[in-house]
């Protein structure tokens, strides 16, 4: 069948940006939006992609990744959904790439003022867990009213000696709002703040939209004697490329059954192992 | 390890739909869209329902894409909803004017215009037809080919509703008409607490058995805890107008509908202000759905009541319980991409419980 520019109907593309420009305006705030069905399933995407297909234009270069990596089924899927309704060109190299839809990950490399990164999110409401009721936790924004937030972090500290929130990891956008940063690592939360790139979060199924814009300030939930704690990665090293400090997916060798390291951002692990070709050659 | 591997996922993923698409002409012969049609009509009714578009023909191709998969039908026509512009609104649609083809009141044996059975599976007996494990003919199911005239004083598009009689016996007093313009769905998500129109737009199009399901627990033991009355089950096809911008209405069409008018007892302030008791009267609960969908419009009429009558400790009566968990592609979507990798956020969990061990050591 034939299908508009970008696969929705340009109704729809303008009432998302709408909507995109208001959540712009409000770091962290969550925008309520009339979320549409895409042929990708809700849950895999669907905000994302909305953002994605609203903003793209036919000079836009894509580049989608998924887990870190351009070639996950869901990162294959979607591209393959843009690319066939836009017919975009593709890139897997950070700094060509104009608009960045991501699943899970913050790339490796810092975002440039002229780029968008677009993130799944699968639960926007970061008080979800102490609070199942919408018009609650609405109010509960607007009132700037996260002792829940505090104290759940509170229990787990009581309970384990330090937070236990893994990926997902709650901040505090502007000084405002408390914002779920979708599941990135926490690894991932600093590269949110002070950054150079604008970047939206889109949750197709509980339809909302949210940005934190270029230079807003972003900080993670810690408490002063138990400070925020990234994955840690510090002592190992990256079997491909010999890198470190970066995120790092562990695996098992099939032959010896030794765990070993590699670096999760693929196509920034490729341009490290490209380079150091270039260096020898 | 597993299928994030940095080269070869794309063409993995090419095969594996080149395998899904390819099924069905392995294990047998292909049909015919028409087919689906005319055979698969309940399940057509169905998808249409569920995924709010009215299109027999589009929905049989839907079913027959997802080899009928009832939550990947559903899922293709949402879909293929998203890339259409919504031009028009129907002007407002009485159903009194449905040309009636069913209808059956539960709550009185004699209602003007009679008990009319139309075509509904309520009066077989489940067992299996080995006949038609072949083709059958019209003649092996018709007794009496002919049609006969009878003599009924009524009018089949304007029968009088059950409920204009508890009316005039005064045990029911009709709402206030109002004209609030509804709220759509479709173009604003819904804002809690929900509106009438927002609660009966998202039951409509809920999942058939997750409306049912809660229908059934309401009335089982959580909400009101007693049954419903069916004053009145219609299913029939009602005609469609549009209003073009001179104000001038045409007819688009007809949809058939399955209506659902259902009796629930209710209290309301007694008319004498001296007296401090409440007096009992009849409330409706309302389900309207596309296609001939009775058990869902049943429910959906009791869920309409009771999110309406909210009680307290329960989850039936609780709008956000309620309409952010019916819809087919959002929890069918939610549970699905459990499958997808999350090895980036199991790798978190994994230094979280690595450093709970460390402490404890």
């Amino acid at each position: 069948m034939v299908q508009n520019f970008a696969f929705l109907d340009e109704h729809s593309k303008k009432e998302i940006r709408r909507k995109t420009l208001k959540a712009i305006a409000i770091p962290g705030y969550q925008v309520p939006f009339a979320s549409r069905e895409l042929p990708i399933a809700r849950g895999w995407g669907t905000g994302g992609l909305q953002l994605t297909l609203s903003l793209i234009g036919r000079e836009d270069i894509i580049k989608v990744i998924d887990q870190g990596s351009d070639e996950s089924v869901n990162a294959v899927n979607i591209r393959k959904l843009i690319q066939d309704t836009t017919g975009v060109e593709e890139t897997i190299d950070m700094n060509e790439a104009t608009l960045v839809q991501s699943r899970h990950r913050i790339p490796e490399v810092p975002l440039h003022p002229s780029q968008i990164l677009v993130l799944q999110v699968p639960m926007p409401e970061p008080l979800r867990a102490v609070e199942p009721s919408e018009r609650v936790t609405k109010a509960l924004h607007g009132d700037k009213e996260y002792s829940g937030a505090w104290i759940k972090m509170f229990e787990q500290i009581m309970k384990y000696g330090h937070v236990t929130d893994d990926a997902d990891y709650p901040v505090l956008v502007n000084g405002r709002y408390v914002m779920a940063p979708s599941p990135i690592p926490r690894f991932d939360n600093p590269k949110m703040n002070d950054n150079e790139g604008l970047i939206l979060l889109g949750a197709g199924r509980e339809k909302k939209i949210y940005a934190v814009p270029p230079h807003t300030h972003v900080a993670s939930l810690a408490f002063d004697d138990h400070p925020f704690e990234i994955e840690d990665f510090s002592d190992k090293v990256c079997r491909e490329s010999g890198a470190s400090g970066v995120f790092m997916d562990e695996l098992i060798d099939p032959d010896t059954g030794e765990k070993y390291y590699v670096t999760n951002d693929t196509s920034y692990m490729l341009e490290q192992l490209n380079k150091e070709e270039e260096h020898v050659n | 390890m597993g299928y994030v591997a940095v080269k070869g996922g794309k063409e993995a993923i090419e095969k594996s739909v080149e395998m899904y698409k390819s099924r069905r002409f392995r294990e047998g012969q292909d049909i015919e869209v028409e087919s689906i049609k005319t055979n698969m009509r309940q399940l057509i009714n169905q998808v249409m329902s569920e995924a709010s578009f009215y299109d027999r023909d589009l929905c049989a191709l839907a079913i027959k894409q997802a080899e009928g998969n009832m939550e990947e039908a559903v899922f293709l026509m949402r879909a293929h909803r998203s890339t259409l512009p919504r031009l028009y609104y129907s002007t407002v649609t009485n159903t009194r004017e449905m040309f009636v083809k069913r209808r059956v009141s539960a709550s009185f044996k004699d209602i003007p215009g009679g008990q009319i059975l139309g075509a509904s599976p309520d009066y077989t007996h489940r067992l299996l037809d080995d006949a038609l494990l072949g083709l059958q003919t019209l003649a092996d199911y018709v007794t009496d080919e002919g049609e006969e005239e009878i003599e009924y004083d009524y009018k089949l598009d304007a029968l009088p509703k059950v409920i204009d009689y508890l009316e005039a016996e005064g045990l029911y007093s009709k709402p206030e008409i109002d004209d609030t313009l509804p709220d759509d769905i479709t173009k604003k998500s819904i804002e809690y607490p929900s509106s009438r129109s927002e609660r009966l737009q998202s039951l409509t199009r809920g999942q058939t058995g997750a409306v049912t399901s809660l229908g059934y627990a309401e009335i089982r033991g959580y909400g009101f805890s007693t049954h419903p009355n069916i004053g009145e089950c219609r299913v029939g096809d009602q005609p469609v107008h549009i209003e073009d911008m001179d104000g001038e209405e045409y007819f688009i069409g007809d949809i058939e509908l399955t209506e659902i008018d259902a009796f629930l007892p209710d209290e309301k302030e007694s008319s004498d202000k001296e007296d401090h008791q409440s007096e009992m009267t009849f409330n409706i609960g309302y389900g309207l759905t596309f296609g001939q969908n009775e058990t869902k419009a049943i429910a959906m009429s009791v869920l309409d009541y009771s999110l309406s009558h909210p009680v307290e400790n329960a989850p039936t009566t609780d709008d956000e319980f309620v309409l952010y968990h019916i819809d087919s592609v959002e929890s069918t979507g939610f549970i699905s991409h459990l499958k997808l990798p999350h090895y980036v956020t199991f790798q978190s969990k994994l230094d979280r419980m690595r450093q709970s061990g460390r402490k404890s050591e």
